[in-house]
């Protein structure tokens, strides 16, 4: 065995608990996942059924914590996992799965596929197996402090920017303000409206709020690639900035995975609960809402309708937070077939925008969004998640499709009450 | 060993012994997988009401929204053969009788007749569930010999039990002996095969529905 094949067991060998063992040993066959995956519905291939995208963990898992699997691994019957399946596996694990758990969802025996995956991935990653874009991301997050390479300078770039637009200031490094907003790379360098956005809110709502220098990015490409460890310290630097700078408050951005890896992930990351609370963009805008904070004006008649980022709804339980904030700025919203927690993914979550070996699947994936866009034909598509904007655009572009993508703090900054 | 012997010996020793296996195989198999733990979660929940471990048990039988249309052969045929299994099992007279010698529990039965029809759509919903995996796609791509050999293992024991209660094919000793001996082929092989669900979903349920409801999503 290969040193980094019998690393990736022991790491496998780790990660499998009561709850995992319980889903493989439940598990009947009955390939119902498939149908609630987007990658088996857009190209009818079986090996996409996500269930079969976990055989190297349950071999593992009989292999090593079943009294039959042990006798057969003994006995000869049961082949040893190898390097080469592991590098099979790759494209099932990574390139064709973007965490967005509507497997988890319809599995009658009850099984939490996705939460599998994940762990999976850690032993993927621990052996090589894991897509050179998002291991490079990873890497700069650790390095230069952002997945795009984003340095604080850029931000700093944007601030002023931002300043001398909006005539407000933006703050940086604040002691003891309500909120400390976080970004991802994304926001600043493709959607800068973002922090327009939120500057423009917080004014509004008069509330305090700042950006921190050593932790303004937000991403964490160490929970999609599978790298605990990496994942660890990306969270730690938040967390650490946001208790120095004693704030009550964190705000994840219009980013879906950013949301899981700090609220969801991160307290067992670093393995304590946090001094502060952790809350997504939109739910921070909803209590405004309901505080009467937060007041708009001029709805348009156009037809809109939402996109569920999976890590935000069905994977972090802000579902109603942006309908009510849709029925702020329009009067004319539609839901497409399967909204909230049922919704299907865009097809770039959990990594798979990010890994070039991934993009030929993507945009055949995509064909499940473009049906329920093409069932509703709205006039503009809103989101709440950088990344799902991104491969939005992408995916329309792809198959022509003329809808403007916006994301919905902006919308709602832009229809803010003028004092 | 003639027709009687093999029902002595059916209903004797054979019972005993593969009563006895299914116990042991049933505790050790819980334990192993159970016994393996899991960490406590240290984010902080939300508390939505109908979000738990608990909703999910029993809401995870009810197909999500779009489910029947691109699968529904595979739910109606899934409920019928379960259902009818259950209640073939825990509704037939001569069965509630035999839990009542050995537990003294007794509950009321279904009529005759209506079991026999209960037995019949049983096996016509498993050969439903048998024709699925030979030919859709993905269930056959999934298919391994133990999800062959687990089909036979369940559908015998109804099969037999339907020809012993109508006296059909074979003498009724003979058929009973058959019967009874694939229940216990079915017993003892049970905790070692995925028929192990039947106790393992549960837990499997409740697991997801808890991880999820922590989340604030009623899944």
């Amino acid at each position: 065995m290969s040193a980094s094949l019998s690393r990736a067991v022991n790491v496998l060998k780790e990660v499998i608990d009561a709850p995992i063992a319980s889903y493989f040993a439940s598990c009947v066959h009955c390939g119902l996942c498939a149908e609630a995956c987007l990658f088996y519905t857009e190209t009818g291939e079986p090996k996409y059924t996500p269930i079969h995208k976990l055989e190297p963990l349950r071999r593992v898992y009989l292999q090593e914590y079943t009294l039959i699997g042990r006798l057969l691994k003994w006995v000869g019957l049961s082949k040893p996992l190898s390097d080469a399946e592991l590098a099979q596996w790759q494209p099932l694990v990574y390139d064709s799965c973007t965490m967005c758990g509507r497997c988890s969802m319809v599995c009658p025996v009850g099984n939490d596929i996705v939460y599998m995956i994940r762990k999976l991935r850690e032993g993927m990653a621990i052996a090589g197996h894991a897509p050179a874009g998002v291991a490079a991301a990873t890497r700069r997050t650790i390095e230069i402090g952002s997945p795009m390479g984003v340095k604080l300078s850029a931000l700093k770039a944007q601030i002023g920017h931002i300043e001398a637009v909006t005539g407000l200031p933006v703050p940086l490094d604040q002691e003891g303000a309500e909120y400390m907003v976080l970004l991802s790379s994304m926001e600043i360098i493709n959607f800068p409206e973002y922090l327009s956005a939120i500057t423009r809110i917080m004014k509004q709502a008069g509330k305090t709020w700042t950006l921190c220098s050593t932790a303004f990015e937000a991403t964490n490409s160490g929970i999609q690639i599978g790298v605990s460890d990496l994942a660890r310290v990306i969270v730690l630097r938040i967390v650490e900035a946001a208790e120095r700078l004693k704030v009550q408050t964190v705000i994840s951005p219009e980013c879906g995975h950013a949301f899981t890896a700090l609220r969801w992930e991160g307290p067992n990351l670093i393995g304590r609960p946090y001094g502060f609370k952790v809350k997504h963009i939109l739910e921070v805008l909803d209590e405004l809402r309901a505080q009467g904070l937060l007041k708009t004006q001029g709805f348009g008649d156009k037809r809109l309708t939402f996109h569920d980022p999976c890590q935000l709804v069905r994977r972090g339980g802000v579902i109603e937070q942006p309908r009510n904030l849709m029925r702020m700025i329009s009067s004319n919203f539609v839901e497409t077939a399967d909204p909230g927690k049922y919704n299907w993914c865009c097809g770039g979550g959990g990594g798979v925008s990010a890994n070039d070996d991934a993009e030929a699947i993507r945009l055949i994936a995509f064909k499940r969004k473009k049906t329920q866009l093409d069932a509703v034909k709205p006039d503009q598509l809103v989101t709440a998640c950088a990344n799902c904007r991104i491969v939005l655009e992408e995916g329309l572009e792809h198959y022509q499709m003329n809808l403007p993508v916006v994301g919905l703090t902006e919308m709602i900054a832009d229809h803010l009450v003028s004092d | 060993m003639d027709a009687a012997q093999l029902f002595n010996w059916v209903r004797g020793s054979g019972l005993q012994l593969a009563v006895f296996i299914f116990l042991l195989g049933t505790v050790w198999r819980l334990i192993e997988i159970y016994g393996l733990g899991r960490k406590p979660d240290l984010a902080e929940p939300r508390h939505v009401p109908g979000a738990s471990g608990w909703h999910t048990l029993w809401h995870r039988s009810i197909p999500i929204p779009g489910m029947m249309q691109r699968a529904g052969l595979t739910y109606i045929a899934g409920y019928g053969f379960h259902i009818g299994l259950v209640a073939v099992v825990l509704l037939f007279a001569p069965h509630i009788r035999l839990i009542r010698e050995l537990t003294g529990l007794s509950w009321p039965a279904l009529p005759s007749p209506f079991v026999d029809l209960l037995a019949v759509m049983t096996l016509a919903a498993m050969l439903v569930v048998l024709a699925e995996r030979l030919h859709q796609p993905v269930k056959r791509f999934l298919s391994t010999f133990e999800d062959w050999f687990t089909w036979a293992l369940t559908f015998l024991p109804v099969l037999t039990g339907y020809l012993a209660a109508r006296h059909l094919l074979l003498p009724y000793t003979l058929t009973l002996s058959l019967h009874i001996l694939s229940v216990e082929l079915l017993l003892v092989l049970l905790p070692f095969t995925k028929l192990f669900h039947v106790f393992t979903i549960w837990p499997s349920r409740w697991f997801n529905g808890d991880a999820s409801g922590r989340k604030g999503v009623a899944v």
